[in-house]
């Protein structure tokens, strides 16, 4: 910029000193630049004249016009920096709503976790609790059942020496003619029972 | 040179009196007149342009705050601390000339501006302004700022009067640009224009058209002055705030 405004300057002037020439022309005829006149009492009137002109323009710019300017500018910047602080704070507050939401659903979402996993637990343990009292009955009515079947072999058995008595005795006396003795004829059979059973 | 149009390039910076017999028996100038019509151009734009004192600005507003915060800005950024007591003087000073630029470059209006006088006058309020501010501000420690600091004392003899010379050549160069700029930009022009009526006059049909080109010099020429006058305006404004500035801070 400075040396930007050096150079017009320079080419100003040089395009004043250009035109000297012309100018002295003109000088000639009219009695010199007016500017240099200073014989000419306007020349210093109108000095005096601007003085206080230049004062009263001061004076009002100062005192009536710049205030008012200054005064909206403030006013401007006040209202702008009152909006800043109510957006600002605003901002605050949706900030703080959101955190207690997110908070509130995690509390949430951990609650229904922790009921999901009670009701399951209590779940598995009632099913392995009728899983177990129903595995202890069927045993109970597998051994009653194994006691039955006991029974009625020991009974069958009971029945199936007094037969083979029975038909002992009657094959002995039908082939050899005589009684056998009780005591001996027991004493074969529990052999021969021992030994098949065996 | 035969009767004829013939170049006056300096009849537009003749003094007369205006107002009729009143301006003539208090020797008010057409370039008083001038003076007025500025100051007045300049209270209609920041008096009579923020009455509305609208939040949103309208244009007019709009383009008062934007001079208004211009200059502050300059003063702000030149001046340094303490800028808001000489912020009123800058603004009335680049206003003043910045408007007396503008006004000067419509046809039959008077250019204050172009005369050293009135540029002098001035300058020479700006250099006494910050000669009384550093007097009032620093006392006679402000004759310090003849010695720059830090400089051997051994070449004090020399420094002070070169200091003291440049000091005083102050409103010297700030009075003549303005003034200089000024003429050169209405000598121009007037010469041109003066050119184009020789020319045509003496050349006939050729010379109607050959004065085609001065007149579109005149019309380049329009942009340029526009450039000048805000330039030469913002040049004094950013001066008298360096004065300023070294008046409150010596340096």
């Amino acid at each position: 910029m400075i040396p930007f405004l050096r150079r017009l300057a320079s080419w100003s002037l040089a395009a004043w000193l250009a035109l000297a020439p012309a100018m002295a022309l003109a000088q000639e005829e009219s009695g010199g630049m007016p500017q240099f006149q200073f014989s000419n009492e306007l020349t210093t009137s109108q000095v005096v004249w601007m003085v206080l002109i230049f004062l009263v323009l001061y004076l009002l710019l100062a005192r009536w016009a710049l205030p008012q300017v200054s005064s909206v500018l403030e006013e401007r910047a006040r209202r702008i920096a009152a909006d800043l602080d109510a957006a600002k704070a605003a901002k605050a507050e949706a900030d703080a709503a959101v955190a207690e939401l997110t908070a509130a659903t995690r509390n949430a979402r951990a609650e229904a976790q922790a009921e999901i996993a009670a009701a399951s637990r209590s779940a598995r343990e009632a099913a392995a609790g009728q899983t177990a009292a129903l595995n202890e009955r069927l045993e109970a009515e597998l051994r009653e059942a194994e006691t039955r079947i006991d029974a009625a072999r020991a009974a069958a058995m009971g029945a199936l020496r007094e037969v083979a008595n029975e038909t002992a005795r009657a094959m002995i006396e039908r082939l050899t003619g005589h009684t056998p003795a009780p005591e001996t004829l027991a004493a074969a059979l529990d052999h021969a029972l021992s030994t098949a059973k065996g | 040179m035969a009767a004829g149009p013939s170049i006056d390039a300096l009849g537009q910076f003749r003094l007369a009196t205006s107002l009729g017999p009143i301006g003539a028996a208090v020797n008010f100038t057409n370039a008083n007149l001038m003076m007025v019509l500025t100051a007045a151009l300049v209270l209609a734009l920041f008096g009579y342009g923020m009455r509305a004192r609208a939040i949103i600005p309208g244009r007019t507003q709009a383009a008062a705050e934007m001079g208004y915060e211009f200059v502050a800005r300059l003063c702000q950024d030149i001046i340094g601390d303490g800028w808001k007591p000489f912020f009123p003087f800058v603004f009335t000073l680049f206003f003043f000339i910045l408007f007396g630029n503008l006004v000067g470059l419509f046809p039959y209006f008077f250019a204050f501006t172009s005369h050293i006088a009135v540029t002098a006058a001035l300058a020479v309020i700006v250099f006494g302004l910050s000669i009384i501010v550093g007097l009032v501000k620093h006392k006679l420690h402000f004759f310090t700022y003849f010695m720059p600091a830090g400089a051997p004392k051994l070449l004090a003899p020399v420094l002070v009067p070169i200091e003291i010379l440049t000091f005083l050549s102050r409103p010297v160069s700030l009075s003549i640009r303005l003034f200089a700029n000024i003429v050169a930009g209405h000598v121009l022009w007037e010469v041109f224009a003066g050119f184009m009526l020789i020319v045509a006059a003496a050349l006939g049909v050729i010379g109607i058209a050959a004065g085609v080109i001065p007149l579109a010099i005149n019309v380049v020429l329009v942009g340029f002055e526009l450039l000048v006058a805000g330039l030469q305006a913002y040049v004094f404004a950013v001066l008298t705030c360096l004065y300023l500035h070294d008046a409150v801070h010596l340096h």
